[in-house]
């Protein structure tokens, strides 16, 4: 079964069981993180949660891990410029 | 069928019992320590951050295994595990941010949807896998360069393929089953880059022999990779990837045997993704906060030390997989078998006061030492030979998190005069962003260490990290049971 989820306006399809990450490479987008330091782009790189390469923000929530984040129905999810870590307590 | 995340989940809000067991990391090691404590009678927990059982090796899509099943092995074995553990009490999505020793035994603190949950147990078994070994290169920090793992984890676990043009690089037999399933999926593999000279492995035929099925399996994808007319090249190297906002190009270079580039031999590859990896890094978060002693592997990894019974030196304590040495799923369930009947022996002996009667059965330690014979032939013909650090300009990022250069790594030993790998890290800032070091940890150890291999001191000063996983104020702040706050 296939649904979408909204990143940045578009509708991305997904199948269950995806993660947002693998919904956004298989649309054909592969960067949606810009580093603090040089603006660089950055999408998922280890796919298993160990390098935050891949954080974007989900409903509302920065600083996700997409290639973990299960994707959902009418999610909304928004690329993330530079990657505070504000509210994380280590 | 395969087990759905509640199953098996008590519900939150209850004092839990002590646990004989507590098994961390629901892999290939996992399971099989779980199901093998399960089956001399302990009552046992098993906890995975994942979403559900398999690990690594046997990644599937959620409650799909069907739909990958062309791309593994030995699914007979998951099978058998997967029901050997499923008396376990289970809490899968279950991240363990730290382990610590407790009154009777030790506690397992996890995080679960923004709440913690503490988990007691008498005895654990760490079976915590492992994640790609990496080192950088120019421009590795481009979109469409992903680690082999990840390639392959977006393939087994998500059914995406990574790219439609693809190079795989780096050194181990684990490129193969990478670049055999991109194939096999419809991408363009351009090549295969191996960085050692693997005929190696004729000449260890004798460590090979006892494990034929591992061999059996190489074949497969070699078969695999002629079918779909990928090329294989060994002493070769991606050293740069190219691209404005993601990957266009990369090169690839002929490399001597200390892996320095042969002038003249640089050609470019056009490809939209590249898949590399260097062996593995077993992550220890877990055994280190508890103390457990540590050495360096053939491979050149810190790992746990255990003996025979997969006991660490800490008493209570089990390490099982990838975390006591990287050497495949068969050797980390043959070590997860001992480690279950061990512990739950252990846990179960203590409770009746009773002398420890360990039986494991000698087919079980047998088989165990073939693997790792194996493992080590493996691992002498992959080793990462220091040439790598002449591929990198001095604006190489070694650190993708801090975004910290090869120059800067390099201006804390040579000009701040860092003599160890905890100081370069202090003085350059590599490894102190979110991925507290995971991924450039190994490479600084190795920046810091100059020509030489780093010491034991070196890679443990940069796998030492307070915590297995980020954790939100607020989960901290939300102890099992209280509503969760965002
Ligand atoms: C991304 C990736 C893909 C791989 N794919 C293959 C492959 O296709 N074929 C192959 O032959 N080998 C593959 N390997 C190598 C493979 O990891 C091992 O051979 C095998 O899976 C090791 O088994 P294990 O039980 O030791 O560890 P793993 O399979 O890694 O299992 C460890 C488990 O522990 C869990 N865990 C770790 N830390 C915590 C924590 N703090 N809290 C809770 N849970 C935790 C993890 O979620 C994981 O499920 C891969 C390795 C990686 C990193
Ligand atoms: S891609 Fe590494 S954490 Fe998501």
């Amino acid at each position: 079964m296939s649904h979408t989820f909204d990143f940045d306006g578009r509708a991305i399809p997904f199948t269950t069981g995806q993660s947002v990450g693998a919904a956004l490479v298989a649309a054909g987008i592969r960067a949606w993180r810009t580093t603090r330091r040089e603006g660089r782009p950055r999408g998922i790189f280890c796919g298993i949660g160990v390098c935050f390469d891949c954080l974007v923000e989900v409903d509302g929530v920065p600083n996700q891990r997409a290639c973990l984040v299960p994707a959902a129905a009418d999610m909304i999810v928004r690329r993330q410029e530079g990657a505070g870590r504000g509210h994380l307590a280590v | 069928m395969v087990t759905s995340p509640s199953d098996g989940t008590p519900p939150a809000g209850r004092a839990m019992e002590t646990y004989d067991v507590a098994v961390v990391g629901g892999g290939p090691a996992g399971l099989a320590a779980a199901s093998a404590a399960l089956a001399t009678g302990a009552r046992v927990v098993l906890v995975d951050a994942g979403r559900q059982p398999g690990g690594q090796y046997w990644r599937h899509p959620i409650g799909d295994l069907g739909a990958v099943a062309d791309l593994h092995h030995d699914l007979a074995t998951f099978r058998r595990l997967v029901a050997g553990a499923s008396a376990a009490v289970r809490l899968f999505g279950h991240q363990a941010w730290t382990v610590e020793p407790a009154e009777r035994g030790f506690l397992v603190r996890a995080v679960a949807d923004g709440m913690e949950r503490a988990v007691p147990a008498r005895v654990l078994v760490l079976a915590p896998g492992g994640y790609d070994r990496q080192v950088p290169f120019r421009g590795w920090d481009l979109p469409g360069v992903y680690t082999a793992g990840g390639a392959q984890a977006l393939l087994k676990g998500h059914q995406v393929v990574a790219g439609r043009r693809v190079v795989v690089g780096g050194t181990g037999p684990f490129l193969l089953p990478v670049a055999a399933g991109l194939a096999v999926r419809g991408a363009s593999v351009a090549g295969v880059f191996e960085a050692n000279a693997p005929a190696g492995w004729l000449r260890r035929a004798g460590s090979v022999l006892p494990v034929a099925g591992k061999l059996t399996e190489g074949a497969g994808y070699a078969a695999a990779l002629a079918r779909h007319r990928v090329p294989y090249r060994s002493r070769r190297a991606i050293v740069a990837a190219h691209g404005a906002e993601s990957l266009t190009a990369v090169t690839v270079a002929r490399l001597d045997a200390r892996w320095r580039v042969l002038p003249g031999s640089e050609r470019i590859v056009e490809c939209d993704t590249a898949a590399v990896g260097w062996g593995f890094t077993p992550q220890l978060e877990l055994p280190l906060a508890l103390g457990c002693a540590t050495r360096v592997d053939v491979d050149g990894s810190l790992v746990v030390a255990v003996d025979d019974l997969q006991r660490t030196s800490v008493p209570g304590v089990y390490v099982a997989g990838e975390a006591c040495g990287i050497g495949g799923a068969p050797l980390a369930v043959a070590e997860g078998e001992i480690a279950g009947r061990a512990a739950a022996n252990a846990a179960t002996a203590a409770n009746a006061a009773g002398q420890p009667a360990v039986v494991v059965p000698s087919r079980l330690r047998r088989r165990r030492r073939a693997l790792r014979r194996f493992a080590a032939a493996m691992h002498e013909v992959h080793p990462v030979r220091d040439g790598w650090q002449t591929w990198l300009g001095e604006d190489t990022l070694v650190c993708r998190c801090e975004e910290v250069t090869a120059g800067e790594v390099r201006a804390a030993v040579d000009e701040l005069g860092a003599t160890d790998a905890r100081t370069a890290k202090l003085l350059s800032r590599a490894g102190m962003g979110w991925c507290q070091g995971r991924v450039c940890g190994y490479a600084t150890a190795c920046v810091a260490a100059g020509s030489g291999r780093p010491v034991e001191a070196d890679l443990r000063g940069v796998a030492e990290r307070p915590i297995a996983a980020p954790i939100t104020l607020s989960a901290l702040a939300n102890p099992e049971g209280a509503p969760r706050q965002q």
